[in-house]
């Protein structure tokens, strides 16, 4: 525990965790500096890398908790009581009672069930507004990288562009235009935050293919089109899953600021931002409308983050002793 | 170097003019008539309503809207807002970034002072008791979101305890809660980053070679360890300050405090077009404007970079 012996605090060569590689490493991700790894794949690294996944205690309990929140979200007009659109004015701000475990909202809604139906908005946005962050991030960088000369610098601009922009005021701006609503929301976000996937792809594939392979695989007549989707994005993806680990979370933060400020899901419709906009305006009276789905988001970006920083300690090859 | 300044710059150039055009665009397409809601419940003619759009431009073609707004922003003038008569938008833009910055610079202050220090002691003092809570704070922090510990807080001291003002900006007190909340998630991500840059420095050959050299320790933390570890927090201190604009919309909205991002969000709301337009394109311009101060820096440090 206490280490006060004068050079003792010098020692440590290797720390088996190192935090500075992550952020420094995460900077170098978004500036598109990080050296290139290469991924092989196969059973036998993908068994590696989950035993090392495997080390990381918080990142399995993350990784747990994302488990049991995608079976509530599957299982959650089974499993609640109430519908989550179920008005009681009766029931108007009351607290926790053995029949409404979380209490009722300000209009007599049932809070734990618009919690659990919350996960379903949750993991629909920050999963799929990820998958089609990386599906256009993957194809722009790929195609920037590979063929590189006017193609590059134009995606490279169109990148940088669309990086300059500040995120929440492009969304608002967005969501106004097409209107609030689910879909819009995934849509929305998907479209714009996936220059980061490919700045990191473009640096990657910069690299990779000038790699023997690669040429074996030209000289052998491969098409562009093959070699890009068979030789360099399989072995590019590495970096990308880590990224994309650690920005789930603050995309489902996003969706609950758009929702917060009431252009994010449309209402009625469960999602915590909603759920906290509705609190806010009778916090003074009934502040534990508010506090649920604040704790929902918290422990839920926790897990996705915690999961991110586990996953980036098993794939990265420099963290490998 | 000169060769490697005018590419950047031209590059930045090209980027602004791609911004301001999708900028013009997203707003050309927002749904709904300015004109109908400048005059609000008042009863109007269509023909007034069309002398209105007449004289704000609404019914030019796109490319006289996009030429008049760029030839006007080339002569420094932003315009004046739809929504507040007679108000001129540089105006409505400076006074409002003003009250941004004070809370920012507060909040940044703040967060630097107890973040860096913090991170270096965790640093050395690994496993200690500092070490764990440093680091179990700075995951809680980033992952709860701050406009949640901002309702939070104005229940508690607001509310309950009645010590602070709940909104606003009128004395001194009203600075504390937003500053306070705007401060954590800064604080968690710095400190995190000093923590994890002083531990990787620490195990540096040139720290042992001090070391071996019977250098005091305090020195070697100072001269070596912790200068060394500054570069990647300056490089994240650029970036945020780069996007300060986002960590502040919703903030400002939950403390009704008169800045940039409350501005901003009027104006989506209320259609005020020509302030939506001219706030982006101000903050897209500092974040370009960052970039190209970030890239040369480096490339002064590190002349690798120029070849680039």
């Amino acid at each position: 525990m206490t280490r006060n012996a004068p050079d003792s605090t010098l020692d440590h060569v290797m720390p088996e965790s190192t935090d500075a590689k992550d952020s420094t490493q995460r900077l170098a991700l978004r500036a598109g500096t990080a050296p290139a790894h290469t991924f092989v794949d196969g059973p036998t690294e993908r068994r590696k890398t989950w035993l090392r996944f495997r080390k990381h205690r918080a990142a399995v309990f993350g990784l747990g908790f994302i488990v049991l929140l995608v079976i509530l979200a599957l299982t959650a007009q089974w499993i609640t009581p109430y519908t989550p659109e179920e008005v009681n004015l009766r029931m108007r701000g009351d607290g926790p009672t053995a029949d409404h475990w979380l209490g009722n909202d300000d209009i007599g809604r049932d809070i734990l069930t618009r919690l659990i139906y919350g996960t379903r908005v949750a993991l629909l946005v920050g999963l799929g507004a990820t998958m089609i962050a990386v599906t256009i991030g993957v194809a722009v960088g790929a195609t920037a990288g590979y063929f590189g000369g006017r193609v590059d610098f134009l995606l490279s601009r169109l990148i940088d562009t669309l990086m300059a922009f500040p995120l929440l005021a492009l969304l608002l701006t967005l969501s106004t235009v097409f209107g609030p609503s689910l879909r819009n929301v995934v849509i929305v976000i998907g479209c714009t935050v996936w220059a980061s996937y490919a700045r990191v792809v473009r640096a990657e594939v910069l690299s990779l293919r000038e790699r023997d392979y690669v040429l074996a695989a030209r000289a052998a007549g491969a098409s562009d089109r093959r070699i890009i989707s068979r030789h360099i994005v399989p072995n590019a993806i590495g970096p990308v899953i880590i990224l994309a680990s650690l920005a789930i979370g603050s995309i489902i933060i996003l969706e609950s600021a758009l929702s917060f400020l009431g252009l994010g899901v449309s209402r009625p419709t469960a999602s915590w931002g909603t759920m906290l906009s509705d609190g806010r305006d009778f916090v003074r009276n009934y502040p534990h409308i508010s506090i649920a789905p604040g704790i929902a988001i918290a422990l839920t970006v926790l897990a996705f983050n915690l999961v991110g920083d586990g996953l980036r300690d098993a794939l990265d090859p420099r963290q490998r002793s | 170097m000169a060769a490697y300044l005018i590419k950047r710059l031209s590059q930045g150039v090209l980027v602004l003019f791609l911004v301001s055009l999708l900028t013009f665009f997203v707003i050309y397409f927002m749904p709904g008539d300015p004109a109908r809601t400048m005059v609000g419940q008042a009863r109007v003619t269509e023909e007034q309503l069309e002398a209105i759009r007449d004289k704000w431009g609404l019914n030019d073609p796109w490319y006289e809207r996009y030429g008049n707004w760029i030839g006007n922003l080339l002569t420094g003038d932003l315009g004046t807002s739809m929504m507040r008569p007679g108000q001129s938008i540089g105006d409505m833009i400076s006074n409002a970034a003003s009250m941004t910055l004070r809370l920012n610079v507060m909040a940044f202050a703040i967060s630097l002072l107890i973040a860096l220090p913090v991170g270096v002691l965790a640093a050395t003092k690994r496993n200690s008791f500092l070490d764990y809570f440093s680091t179990f704070g700075s995951t809680v922090g980033v992952a709860v979101p701050n406009y949640w510990i901002g309702v939070m807080a104005i229940v508690l001291f607001s509310v309950k305890l009645g010590w602070l003002p709940p909104y606003g900006a009128d004395s001194w007190k009203s600075y504390i809660l937003p500053v306070f909340v705007l401060s954590i998630e800064e604080m968690a991500a710095t400190m995190r980053l000093m923590r994890g840059t002083t531990i990787e420095i620490l195990g540096q050959d040139y720290v042992k070679t001090a070391e071996a050299k019977g250098l005091a320790r305090n020195v070697i933390l100072y001269r070596h360890v912790v200068r060394n570890a500054m570069l990647p927090v300056i490089t994240l201190l650029g970036y945020r300050i780069a996007f300060i604009l986002s960590g502040t919309i919703v903030i400002e909205t939950v403390f009704a405090w008169p800045g940039l991002g409350q501005l901003f969000f009027d104006a989506i709301s209320n259609q005020d077009l020509q302030v939506v337009q001219a706030i982006v394109l101000l903050l897209t311009t500092v974040v370009v404007i960052m970039n190209i101060v970030t890239d040369m820096t480096y490339a002064i440090i590190d002349p690798r970079v120029r070849v680039r």
